[in-house]
């Protein structure tokens, strides 16, 4: 029996503006990496992306007269939302030690409610 | 058997067995801790009226255990989402609780609650509440009351964290090998906080008298069932070395009175006596696997205290070299300022002044009374008077505690301030 986790990853945009190839390709091996620690830890990836900056989001808000449409994400935060995992782990100790080696800034771990 | 005896019986039985009984049933439920508790609290509730019926049994943990049990299995049969997510339990058999698999899995049980009482995806209070309900038994009134905080917000506190623990999929079990060393740090703090909770609170307050109690009885358990772990036994060390000063620590008007002017006759000799035994216990396991841990090393500090046999004939140079150990171990701001006083003894209150100054701008320190106290003191000694009094002045305007205040404004007016 497993429990489903998101992994929100958050990162620092500014440091991912002039990232040059070269570090894309460090990052993108050091994912690759983590995804064979996850599977020799006998945890699965259901899913997970990459999202492009928070400077090209669009944000839809409800809840007022009309919805309102705004440029960029829902929270400016220092660390920005920057991509997502969906693990299956046996437990809460697994899928934070695998939180602990993925390879960003922040990690939170959120239970996905099962349906 | 008279009502009044049966109703001690039982609350004899709740404070022995109350954890024991409530981790063994939170196995067999694969970690609900919500459903033990439930289960638990209805075997005791049981005993009043089965022992006045039948007489107190002659193991009451096994009767209460045998009885949560049944309860827990009842329920689960009765209920088609448990009788989903527990299918063998409808068929278990080992609901009796036998003599010899009781004492070895029993070992476990209560590590495996305490461990998952304090895991880190819990809030600190909330740790120490759901430790406080789930493994001693106490009421969330008592908790409260305690904690000095109103019952609705505990009780609120810990149901949240029951249903962390559910929700986030927290297992019920002792930590790996490689997860030991802070998961223990993170239980040892909080039983280390439940005796300071209790400690600091002289005066006749007896739930808060109550907490040292408690915090030495987890100590007690710990130590058995993690013999060989330097910090569980420096831990408890800790305690018992603390606790032995307590008769001295209050005078009969309530003020507090500084380690400096106690009457040492009034240490508990037996407390320092096993308080020294746990150290010893604790250094000679020491080695390649395990170095000195920051529960060892002031448990080390408080030894040195109790061993003295008056203040000036306190090792304070050894006490410096200890806390610059626990510095190292433990990098806080707080060990810092309490080894620049014990610097100060050492090597005179010019060089504790600078190991504070080193340490003042601490963001960590902020609001902290004991600073400027400290600095306030050590201003005296040198007979710097006018800045000891401001010091003592900062120190009053962050401190509440009523004998901390006595204390403070006696100083100031010492000064003629």
């Amino acid at each position: 029996m497993t429990t489903r986790y998101m992994f929100l990853l958050f990162g620092d945009e500014t440091a991912m503006s002039d990232v040059t190839p070269e570090q894309w390709e460090q990052m993108m091996k050091a994912h690759d990496a983590w995804g064979h620690a996850v599977a020799d830890a006998g945890a699965t990836i259901v899913s997970g992306e990459a999202l492009a900056p928070s400077s090209t989001a669009t944000t839809v808000r409800k809840g007022g007269a009309a919805p309102v449409v705004t440029d960029g994400p829902f929270a400016e935060t220092k660390e920005a939302l920057g991509g997502y995992y969906v693990l299956d782990c046996t437990d809460l100790d697994q899928a934070l030690a695998l939180a602990h080696t993925c390879p960003i800034d922040v990690v939170e771990v959120r239970p996905v409610i099962p349906t | 058997m008279p009502a009044s005896e049966v109703v001690a019986a039982v609350e004899r039985a709740h404070r022995e067995e109350w954890g024991r009984v409530l981790a063994s049933v939170a196995r067999v439920l694969d970690g609900d801790l919500a459903t033990a508790e439930e289960c638990t609290q209805e075997a005791f509730v049981a005993a009043l009226t089965s022992w006045e019926a039948d007489g107190v049994p002659a193991r009451p943990g096994a009767w209460l255990t045998t009885t949560a049990r049944r309860r827990a299995i009842d329920l689960v049969r009765r209920q088609v989402a448990l009788r989903a997510r527990y299918p063998d339990l409808v068929r278990d058999e080992a609901v009796e609780a036998g003599d010899d698999e009781e004492d070895a899995v029993a070992v476990d049980d209560r590590l495996r609650l305490v461990f998952t009482c304090c895991h880190p995806a819990l809030a600190p209070e909330s740790r120490t509440a759901l430790t406080l309900r789930m493994v001693c038994g106490l009421t969330t009134d008592e908790i409260a009351r305690a904690f000095l905080v109103p019952e609705p917000t505990l009780a609120a506190r810990i149901t949240r964290a029951k249903k962390k623990i559910a929700a986030a999929g927290i297992p019920y079990r002792v930590p790996s090998r490689d997860d030991l060393a802070e998961r223990l740090d993170g239980v040892l703090t909080v039983v280390h906080l439940v005796f300071t909770a209790g400690y600091a609170a002289p005066g006749p307050d007896l739930v808060r008298a109550d907490l040292v109690e408690r915090a030495l009885d987890l100590g007690r358990v710990l130590a058995v069932l993690m013999p060989d772990e330097p910090e569980v036994l420096g831990l408890l060390a800790l305690l018992e070395l603390t606790d032995a000063r307590r008769a001295a620590r209050v005078d009969a008007e309530g003020e507090l009175v500084l380690l400096e002017e106690q009457d040492r006759s009034l240490w508990d000799a037996a407390a320092i006596a096993r308080g020294e035994a746990l150290l010893g216990r604790a250094m000679n396991l020491l080695g390649a696997e395990h170095s000195a841990g920051r529960f060892l090393l002031q448990a080390a500090v408080a030894g040195l205290h109790d061993e003295a046999p008056t203040f000036a004939d306190t090792d304070w140079a050894a006490i410096g070299l200890l806390y610059d150990r626990l510095l190292d171990v433990w990098p806080s701001p707080v060990v810092a300022v309490n080894r620049a006083v014990a610097v100060a003894f050492a090597a005179g209150p010019e060089h504790g002044l600078a190991a504070l100054d080193a340490v003042a701008a601490d963001p960590g320190l902020r609001g902290w009374h004991y600073l400027p106290a400290a600095r306030a003191d050590l201003l005296r000694r040198l007979g710097r008077d006018d800045e000891a009094a401001a010091e003592y002045r900062a120190a009053l305007a962050l401190v509440s505690d009523g004998a901390e205040r006595a204390y403070l404004r006696r100083r100031l007016a010492e000064l003629g301030a």
